[in-house]
């Protein structure tokens, strides 16, 4: 089973978004995208300052099997982008919920978060 | 209905991801498609490959059927054991299948052929087969086991009586040891040492899990392709088909020209292309970050898209991207492919890429 921990809001695209106390977030994949990807072995994320629509496809994950877009689950303008993945892909797979997000985000709307999908709901996109 | 291999039930025993090859229900990996790339570069690994076809050829002129069927010339066979990479092509001189020959002993030959092209193969064989009187049996009651890296031989042997292990050990490459049933080639597909072992099934069974328990990491189908891709082999279907000749796909070194007058399917046509070839097989590493996948748009720098690559994926071992690209026979490099819309600069080179766990590149 893969891991979708209770305090963070998913997209049924598999992104996961984590709220920061300064009012930003982080975005990344989820344990069930990873496992799915197999061994990521490149990561091409936004750089900071790029406007990005919800929806949009902002971030190229390579596995040893295929290329897969990451969408933007919200709107926003990316603060930053994760500095080591370029090094160290893998971190996606060992790590996809901490050390393995892909970029953070200044939303341009904060409600957007909250109309995002919980663990449970997300869960429940899975099995569906 | 997904045909299985004598070890389907060990596949699902161990969390393998199993897809759809060829027909047949196969691991594409364990755990981790890296960990088992590294396991045969650096140690040993095992492969189920026993949705490849192993095929006896009987009969007193089967050497003779053999150097008409076969591009390269089982006329240097000439020690039984002794075995040969050969295309097998149409008139056209396009590639039918890519296998392995052994000379078993006069008037016995195996052939080893890809899963996705048996049933053709068997095909094409018996419409020849029967002017000269050669009998075509599909061992179907025989299952091949790929073990591979610097210390496979050693596993292997371990677990072979005393007598069988000491001719096993002996063997040079490509060539071949039995004992019964038990077939040993000292063969493979990853560019590193190693046999493949052709096995009645319970015997397939057998040595798996006494190979597992002295800890020969079992390794799905993936990193079989990334292996083979670094080692700079082909790979029937993406490589090479019947619309490409051996002379258009790296395989040059296979065809037998001498002596000039054996004929053999498809010469004639090599012939006609022989002095330039339309199209020619370049092996690519990507200069930067990115991935090369088959089927990507190759040009000459600057210049008008002259070709696609063919396979081409992440290699493990050189931690970065390699691929063959097919190209007109008449371009130059260097070679730029375009990975999602963005034309990339590589660096051509001649495969392989990697050999006995060294980057060659």
């Amino acid at each position: 089973m893969s891991k979708i921990p209770t305090e963070l809001k998913y997209a049924k695209s598999h992104e996961w978004v984590k709220k920061l106390p300064d009012g930003s977030v982080l975005i990344g994949i989820t344990d069930h995208a990873q496992a799915a990807l197999g061994d990521l072995v490149f990561v091409e994320v936004p750089k900071a300052g790029r406007k990005l629509a919800a929806g949009e496809a902002s971030a190229v994950v390579e596995s040893v099997k295929a290329a897969s877009d990451v969408y933007a689950p919200i709107a926003g303008e990316v603060i930053e982008a994760n500095p080591k993945l370029s090094d160290t892909p893998e971190t996606l797979n060992t790590d996809p919920y901490e050390s393995g997000w892909l970029w953070k985000l200044k939303p341009a709307n904060p409600a957007d978060v909250d109309a995002l999908l919980d663990a449970a709901a997300y869960e429940k996109s899975l099995a569906d | 209905m997904l045909k299985q291999t004598a070890l389907h039930a060990e596949h699902l025993a161990l969390g393998a991801k199993l897809v759809d090859f060829a027909g047949w229900d196969m691991p594409i990996q364990y755990t981790s498609q890296l960990d088992e790339h590294h396991a045969v570069r650096q140690a040993a690994g095992m492969f189920d490959v026993a949705h490849m076809a192993a095929v006896d050829l009987h009969g007193a002129r089967v050497r003779e059927f053999l150097r008409l069927l076969l591009a390269n010339d089982v006329a240097k066979l000439k020690v039984p054991g002794k075995a040969l990479y050969s295309c097998m092509l149409e008139e056209t001189g396009g590639v039918i299948d890519d296998l392995i020959v052994y000379f078993v002993e006069e008037g016995h030959f195996r052939l080893v052929v890809n899963a996705g092209t048996t049933e053709k193969d068997l095909a094409w064989l018996r419409q020849h087969a029967a002017a000269f009187g050669v009998e075509i049996k599909h061992r179907t009651n025989l299952g091949i086991l790929a073990v591979q890296g610097p210390q496979a031989r050693e596993k292997v042997c371990a677990l072979l009586p005393a007598e069988f292990a000491e001719r096993a050990l002996a063997l040079t490459p490509f060539s071949a040891a039995w004992s019964g049933e038990q077939f040993i080639g000292r063969t493979g597909y990853t560019g590193e040492d190693g046999f493949e072992l052709i096995l009645p099934h319970a015997d397939l069974l057998a040595f798996w899990k006494s190979l597992l328990a002295a800890g020969v990491k079992p390794c799905g189908l993936g990193a079989r392709d990334t292996l083979r891709l670094e080692a700079g082999m082909n790979l029937y279907g993406l490589d090479m088909d019947e619309s490409v000749s051996p002379l258009e796909c790296g395989l040059a070194w296979t065809i037998a020209w001498s002596p000039d007058e054996r004929h053999f399917i498809g010469r004639k046509a090599l012939e006609a292309q022989r002095a330039a070839p339309p199209r020619k097989n370049v092996g690519l590493v990507l200069e930067g970050r990115g991935v090369l996948r088959a089927h990507m748009p190759v040009r000459s720098a600057g210049g008008a898209a002259i070709g696609e690559t063919t396979s081409g994926g992440f290699a493990p071992t050189l931690k970065g991207s390699i691929a063959f690209a097919r190209v007109a026979g008449s371009s130059n490099g260097p070679y730029e492919v375009e990975v999602r819309g963005q034309w990339l600069p590589t660096r051509e080179v001649k495969p392989p890429f990697v050999r006995n766990g060294k980057v060659l590149v």
